[in-house]
């Protein structure tokens, strides 16, 4: 069953190897995402993020240097995170021409690794920005409705 | 709101079939089980396990009148979903604003020390 799926994406002017030390390198997580991270990056290495006064086990799922990166968190502690109880975090880098990189983040609830690629292409092309206007649109028609 | 306590809420609004029902009870505010399964291109049965997963998440709620039962949607629930998910996405924008700067930067570094002047 779908559930969350937040899709962004940022072009960047660097090159997809820059790019890949940046999201991957603990020393430089903690500038864009934590504020320390414990983690190897490894396939199926566990590792704990802090944010502040509160942090949680991460669990690195796919390791592609320079296109994927994938992690698990938010899972509870203690536990073995899967789908259904975490949220998997997914990056994807395309280079554009030499020294340009499309950085796209796909956070989802739900069990999207397990689906076949061109099930999951389908999904996630059909949501693409879908989840934010989609309930911007909801709430709009609805204060349209109510102010009536 | 966090995501994770709010799983029955996203798997509610995921599912394509729900979304269509949810479009016509914003669009046409209170309406019966049978009036939508008239706009949809699924079976009745199929519609009232969809009321069930929305109203268990909090989305709509029902109504009887007379021998009929009506649904509407919380406005208040969607507002706050509606909410928390920008939340989400602009906390993803502002990571990979910073993600963006960080690369560049180094990029520009490397450049430099590559081509001493």
């Amino acid at each position: 069953m779908p559930g969350l799926m937040i899709d962004r994406e940022v072009l960047i002017e660097a090159p997809a190897e820059v790019v890949w030390r940046t999201i991957t390198e603990p020393d430089q997580m903690s500038q864009w995402f934590a504020t320390r991270v414990d983690l190897v990056v490894e396939p199926g290495a566990h590792g704990y993020m802090e944010f502040g006064d509160q942090g949680g086990p991460v669990v690195v799922e796919v390791v592609d240097p320079p296109a994927r990166f994938s992690f698990r968190w938010n899972h509870p502690r203690g536990e073995e995170p899967v789908a259904g109880n975490s949220m998997l975090v997914e990056f994807t880098l395309t280079p554009v021409g030499a020294e340009r990189t499309r950085l796209r983040v796909v956070e989802s609830g739900h069990e999207l690794l397990a689906w076949p690629d061109a099930e999951k292409e389908r999904y996630a092309d059909e949501h693409r920005d879908g989840w934010v206007e989609y309930l911007d649109r909801l709430a709009d028609v609805l204060a349209e409705r109510r102010s009536r | 709101m966090t995501a994770q306590t709010d799983d029955e809420l996203w798997s509610a609004i995921g599912d394509p079939s729900r979304r269509q029902v949810l479009d016509l009870l914003v669009n046409n505010g209170e309406v019966s089980a049978s009036w939508l399964a008239g706009r949809v291109p699924f079976t009745r049965q199929a519609v009232s396990k969809h009321l069930v997963v929305l109203e268990r998440a909090g989305l709509i709620s029902r109504r009887k009148q007379g021998r009929e039962v009506l649904y509407l949607v919380e406005a208040d629930r969607l507002d706050q979903a509606t909410r928390a998910m920008a939340e989400l996405a602009a906390q993803w924008d502002r990571r990979l604003g910073m993600i963006k700067r960080l690369a560049e930067t180094a990029h520009a570094q490397n450049k430099s020390k590559r081509r001493p002047s």
